[in-house]
C-alpha cells in the first residue's frame, strides 16, 4: 500500500514529497463508498459516490439537491422587495454579500442612486461578514483535520462580529440589511467605534493563529502539496474566489468588474501560485488580514449623510431587461441576473453561486488522491453546500 | 495486625487491589481530567453539571455504558470478541506491579523490571488487532491493520532510546534506576545524561533532553493518542477498530488506553525524572516518595492530554515517515554516541 | 533533500510544536467566557429582532395599528392576518385581530419599515417556549397589547377617577367615563 517513492502528479510542479502512491501493477478491486449527505465533515449535505480502489479514489462523483429550496423559483413569485430574506439564504455565512448582489442589479434596472454613506456602510458590513465567514471555514477545515481546538477559539472572535451586526441591524446570521437605495437602518456610533475596536482586537489574533496553526509542521505536512489545482482546471471549471487565487491567477471581483466604493479603497490581492491546499489557506488567512485593512480605511472614509436614497417608490417595477451584478462573495464570485418585463415581479432571478462552480472541478481533481487527502482538499475549497443547491 | 499485613499473600493480594483501584479510578477520572482540561484550553468550562464541577460525570458516563447491552456480531469470531478487551487491559495491570511508586510502595519488585514493562506493553499491539479482526467488519480490520503498523513501527525507536538508557544505567531494576537519581534534580537522569554531578565527569548521554522527546513521542503513539490518533479517528468517515464493541466492551478499550497512558509516563518519569526522588534530595521517603512520584506523572498525563487538543492529526503516511526516516535514525545517532561516550573514557583511562 | 535541510526541516518543525503549545497553554490561563445560560442571560441590544410586537401609545394607551394591512401585504411569507374595527368617536379605524404565524416569518422587518403608523416593532423576546404549536403559528399578538393597554390603564386612571375617589362617599364615578374604556371590544 505504501513506500512509493514516485512524486506526486502535481501541476504546480511540487518536487519530490513521500507521499504513497499507487503502484501500477497492483490488483484493481474498485468498490463504491457513500460519503452519504450526512455525515461528520462542517460541509453540509453534499452526497459524494466515491469509487475507490483501495486507499485511492478512482472516482468521486458529487451528487447534489438535498437542500435545494428553489430560491430561483421564489424569485419569479415575490416582488423585488419581497426577495430581500432569500437572498440572506442562499450562503448564509457571506450573507451580506449575497444581499449586495441582488440589491445591486435592482439599484442598476431601476437607477437608484446609493448615496455615499450607505456605500461605505455596505462595504464595512460586508468585509466584516467576509471575515466571519473565513472564520468559519478556518475552524471547519481544523476540525476536519482533527484540531478541535481553533475552532473555538475562531467562533470567539466571531462572535464579536456577530455582536457588532447584531448591534447595528438586529440579526445575527441572516441580516436582510440592505434595502434598495441604501440600508434598513443608519449605521450608528456605537456601531463604527466597535468595529475600530474589533480591527484592533484581531490583528494580534491573526498572527496567534498564524503561530498556532499556520506554522504547525503537523498541519503543514497535512495540507502541502495535497489536492493541486491548476490555473487551467479553475478556469475550465469556472472557479473563482481563493481556489483561483490559490492557483496563481489573480483574479477578483472587486478590481475585474468594480462596484461599489471599492475603486476608492486600497488592498491587494493575496495570490500564491503553488495551487494545493496551503496555497489556498495561505489566500484566505492574507484575505482576513486585507478585509482588515478595508475596514480600517473605509471607517476613516465614511461621510455623514443620508442612508438611504430619496424617492424609492414603495413597490418597484423594472424598466424592461437583463440586469447583472456580480460581487467578490467570501467563496468567490457570486453573480444575480435579473430579467424584468417591467412587473412588479421579476420575471427571472438567476443566482450563479460559486461553491457550483468550485464543487465541478472536485471529481477532475480528486483522481488518484487518497480518501483523507480528498476530503481535506474539499475543505480548502470551502463549499457551503446550500450555495450550490440553492 | 501488621505481622498479618506483611505476609507474602496478603500483601500481594492488597496490592493488586491497589493496582487495580489505582488503574480503575484513573481510567474514569482522567476521562474527567482530559474533558476539563479540553475545556479550559477552549476556555470553556468542560462538565459541570453532574455534581460539583463535575465529578459526578464518570459515574454517570460508568452507568451509561453498563447500561447498554453487549451485542457480540453475527458471524464475528466469538472467542476472540470476547476475549480481545481483557487482553487490552490486562498489559498495563501487569505493567504496574514492577513500577515502584515509593522506596518500599512496589508490589514486586524485579531485577528486570524494565525488560518486563516492555514486554507486556507490546502485547497490547495484539489484543487491538485481534479486536479489529474479530468483528468482521472490513473498515474494522483497515483500522486495526494501521495500529500494527504504526505500532510497529514505533516500538523500535522506543526500545532503542530504552537501550540507551540501560547502558547509562547499568541496570535494569526499576528501583536501582531510581536510587541512582537520588539526592537532587540534577542527578535526575535526563540531566545526569549530560553532566554527571555524582561521579563528576560529562555524562553518557549528551543528547538526553532528545531522547526524552522520543520517547514522549513513542509512548504518544503506542497509545494511539493524537495527534496519531488514526486509527480511532478514523471514524469521522469509515469504522474506527472498536466500532462493533458497544456498551462495556467499548469501555474497557477506553479504560485500556487511559491505564497504557499511566503506565507510559510512569514508566518515563522512572527512566527520566527521577522516579519517586524529591527535586531537593532530602523527604523522599515513605509516603513522601509516592507523593512526589504521582505529582510527576500527573505532570507528564497532562503534558499528554495538553498535546492531544493542541495539534490536528498526522496524515497516516506522514506518521510512519516521523518514525521510520526521522526517529530511528536519531535514537541509533544517540545510541552510537552514549556508546563512544561511555567507551572512550574507558579506554583512555586503560591506556594510561 | 540533503541531510542539512532535513535537520533544518525537524528542528524548526519541532521548535513550531512547542510555539503552539506555548498558546493554548496561555490560552488556558485565561478566564471561561461560556455564559451559563438559563442561570446568566446576555441583554439584547435595542435593535435587536425578536417576534413583532404591536406598539402601544404611551400618550393614549391604545395601539397605534389603525389596520391599514400595509404589513400583511409587504410580509414575503404571508404571515400576518389582521381585522380592525372603526370605533365610535375615532377617526381612523383600530385593530381588532392581529394574529402573526411566527412559523413562516423570517425576521425581514419589512413590515415593521413599512408600517406608516410606527404600530409595529421588534420584541426583544428570544426564549419564547409552549408546549402547543398554536402559541406559534397564531401569535395572538392582538391580545399581548391589550394586556400591555390593562396595565398602562391601572397605572394611568383617568384625574376625574381620582377625584372622585377622593370623595369617598359621592357615588358620581360612573358618569365620568374614562375614555379609553369606551367601545373597547372584549377580545
Amino acid at each position: 500500500m505504501i513506500a512509493s517513492k514516485e512524486s506526486l502528479p502535481s501541476a504546480a510542479g511540487a518536487g519530490d514529497v513521500d507521499h504513497p502512491t499507487r503502484s501500477p501493477d497492483a490488483p484493481q478491486e474498485t468498490f463504491v463508498l457513500n460519503l452519504g449527505p450526512q455525515h461528520p465533515a462542517a460541509h453540509g449535505v453534499l452526497r459524494v459516490l466515491m469509487t475507490m480502489d483501495g486507499e485511492w479514489v478512482q472516482r468521486a462523483e458529487p451528487i447534489i439537491g438535498y437542500i435545494h429550496r428553489m430560491h430561483e423559483k421564489m424569485g419569479e413569485n415575490r416582488t423585488w422587495a419581497k426577495f430581500l430574506p432569500n437572498t440572506s439564504r442562499i450562503d448564509y455565512l457571506s450573507a451580506m454579500h449575497y444581499t449586495h448582489a441582488f440589491v445591486g442589479a435592482v439599484e442598476r434596472g431601476a437607477r437608484i442612486e446609493v448615496p455615499e454613506r450607505a456605500e461605505y456602510a455596505r462595504v464595512i458590513t460586508s468585509e466584516l461578514n467576509r471575515i466571519s465567514s473565513h472564520l468559519v471555514w478556518w475552524g471547519a477545515l481544523l476540525l476536519d483535520l482533527g484540531g478541535f481546538t481553533p475552532i473555538l477559539y475562531a467562533f470567539d472572535d466571531r462572535e464579536k462580529i456577530l455582536d457588532l451586526l447584531e448591534g447595528l441591524c438586529g440579526a445575527r446570521l441572516t441580516y436582510c440589511y440592505y434595502r434598495f437605495g441604501g440600508l434598513y437602518n443608519d449605521v450608528d456610533d456605537a456601531f463604527l467605534k466597535g468595529t475600530r475596536d474589533f480591527v484592533r482586537h484581531l490583528k494580534p489574533r491573526l498572527r496567534m493563529y498564524r503561530d498556532l496553526v499556520t506554522d504547525n509542521i503537523i498541519l503543514r505536512k497535512r495540507l502541502e502539496n495535497i489536492g493541486p489545482i491548476s490555473a487551467d482546471m479553475c478556469r475550465k471549471y469556472g472557479a473563482s474566489g481563493p481556489v483561483i487565487r490559490g492557483s496563481g491567477v489573480a483574479y477578483d471581483v472587486r478590481r475585474a468588474e468594480p462596484y461599489s466604493v471599492y475603486p476608492k479603497l486600497d488592498f491587494q490581492i493575496p495570490t500564491y501560485p503553488a495551487g494545493d491546499s496551503m496555497a489556498r489557506y495561505l489566500v484566505r488567512m492574507d484575505e482576513m488580514e486585507q478585509s482588515l485593512h478595508i475596514i480600517d480605511q473605509a471607517l476613516d472614509l465614511i461621510p455623514a449623510g443620508p442612508y438611504q436614497a430619496a424617492k424609492v417608490p414603495r413597490v418597484l417595477k423594472l424598466p424592461a431587461g437583463d440586469y447583472s451584478f456580480a460581487v467578490e462573495a467570501a467563496r468567490g464570485r457570486f453573480m444575480v441576473r435579473v430579467v424584468s418585463d417591467n412587473k412588479e415581479v421579476p420575471y427571472r432571478v438567476k443566482l450563479r453561486t460559486p461553491s457550483f462552480s468550485n464543487l465541478s472541478l472536485f471529481e477532475e481533481a480528486s483522481r488518484g488522491m487518497i480518501l483523507p487527502d480528498a476530503l481535506a482538499m474539499m475543505g480548502s475549497l470551502d463549499l457551503v453546500i446550500p450555495d450550490i443547491d440553492r | 495486625m501488621t505481622t498479618f499485613l506483611s505476609l507474602e499473600p496478603i500483601r500481594v493480594l492488597l496490592y493488586l487491589v491497589g493496582i487495580c483501584a489505582f488503574v480503575g479510578g484513573n481510567a474514569a477520572y482522567l476521562v474527567l481530567a482530559e474533558r476539563k482540561g479540553a475545556g479550559r484550553i477552549q476556555r470553556r468550562p468542560g462538565p459541570n453539571e453532574a455534581g460539583w464541577a463535575g465529578v459526578l460525570q464518570p459515574l454517570a458516563d460508568g452507568l451509561k455504558l453498563l447500561a447498554k447491552q453487549v451485542l457480540v456480531p453475527p458471524g464475528s469470531d466469538s472467542l476472540l470478541y470476547r476475549i480481545a478487551p481483557l487482553m487490552v487491559m490486562a498489559p498495563p495491570l501487569m505493567c504496574l506491579v514492577t513500577i515502584p511508586f515509593g522506596d518500599t510502595v512496589v508490589a514486586r519488585n524485579l531485577d528486570i523490571g524494565l525488560l518486563f514493562v516492555f514486554a507486556f506493553g507490546s502485547i497490547n499491539v495484539m489484543a487491538l488487532m485481534l479486536g479489529g479482526w474479530a468483528s468482521r467488519n472490513k473498515y474494522s480490520i483497515m483500522s486495526s491493520a494501521r495500529v500494527v503498523s504504526q505500532n510497529v513501527a514505533y516500538e523500535i525507536p522506543m526500545l532503542l532510546v530504552v537501550i540507551t538508557l540501560l547502558m547509562m544505567t547499568g541496570t535494569m531494576d526499576l528501583q536501582e534506576i531510581t536510587a541512582q537519581q537520588s539526592g537532587g534534580f540534577w542527578n535526575w537522569n535526563i540531566i545526569r545524561g549530560i553532566w554527571d554531578f555524582k561521579a563528576g565527569h560529562i555524562g553518557a548521554n549528551l543528547l538526553m533532553p532528545v531522547t526524552f522527546v522520543i520517547f514522549f513521542t513513542c509512548m504518544l503513539a503506542e497509545t494511539n493518542r493524537a495527534p496519531f490518533d488514526m486509527a480511532e479517528a478514523e471514524s469521522e468517515l469509515v469504522a474506527g477498530a472498536f466500532t462493533e464493541y458497544g456498551g462495556m466492551g467499548f469501555g474497557v478499550f477506553f479504560m485500556a488506553e487511559y491505564a497504557n497512558i499511566v503506565v507510559g509516563c510512569s514508566v518515563a518519569t522512572v527512566l527520566f525524572f527521577g522516579g519517586w526522588q524529591s527535586p531537593v534530595g532530602f523527604l523522599s521517603g515513605g509516603l513522601w516518595g509516592v507523593g512526589w512520584f504521582l505529582l510527576k506523572a500527573y505532570a507528564l498525563i497532562f503534558t499528554v492530554i495538553w498535546v492531544r487538543w493542541t495539534f490536528p492529526r498526522t496524515q497516516f503516511y506522514n506518521l510512519l515517515n516521523l518514525s521510520w526516516k526521522i526517529l530511528i535514525p536519531v535514537s541509533l545517532f544517540t545510541l552510537m554516541l552514549t556508546g563512544v561516550l561511555i567507551k572512550v573514557p574507558q579506554w583512555l583511562h586503560h591506556l594510561r | 533533500m540533503s541531510l542539512f535541510t532535513a535537520i533544518r526541516e525537524t528542528y524548526t518543525g519541532f521548535k513550531s510544536l512547542l510555539t503552539g503549545m506555548r498558546i493554548t497553554g496561555r490560552e488556558a490561563m485565561r478566564p471561561v467566557i461560556t455564559v451559563q445560560y438559563p442561570r446568566e442571560t446576555l441583554p439584547m441590544p435595542a435593535r435587536f429582532r425578536g417576534h413583532i410586537k404591536l406598539v402601544l401609545d404611551p400618550e393614549t394607551g391604545r395601539p397605534r395599528c389603525t389596520a391599514c394591512t400595509l404589513c400583511a401585504k409587504a410580509c414575503p411569507s404571508g404571515c400576518i392576518e389582521l381585522d380592525g374595527i372603526k370605533r365610535e368617536g375615532d377617526k381612523k379605524k383600530s385593530v381588532s385581530r392581529y394574529e402573526l404565524d411566527f412559523t413562516k416569518c423570517s425576521l425581514c422587518g419589512s413590515c415593521v419599515e413599512v408600517c406608516p403608523s410606527e404600530a409595529i416593532d421588534f420584541s426583544k423576546d428570544y426564549n419564547v417556549v409552549s408546549l402547543s404549536r398554536d402559541t406559534f403559528a397564531q401569535m395572538d399578538l392582538y391580545a399581548k397589547v391589550e394586556a400591555e393597554a390593562a396595565d398602562w390603564a391601572r397605572l394611568h386612571p383617568p384625574p376625574a377617577v381620582a377625584e372622585a375617589s377622593a370623595d369617598a362617599s359621592t357615588a358620581a364615578a360612573p358618569a365620568v367615563a374614562n375614555p379609553a374604556a369606551t367601545g373597547r371590544a372584549t377580545p
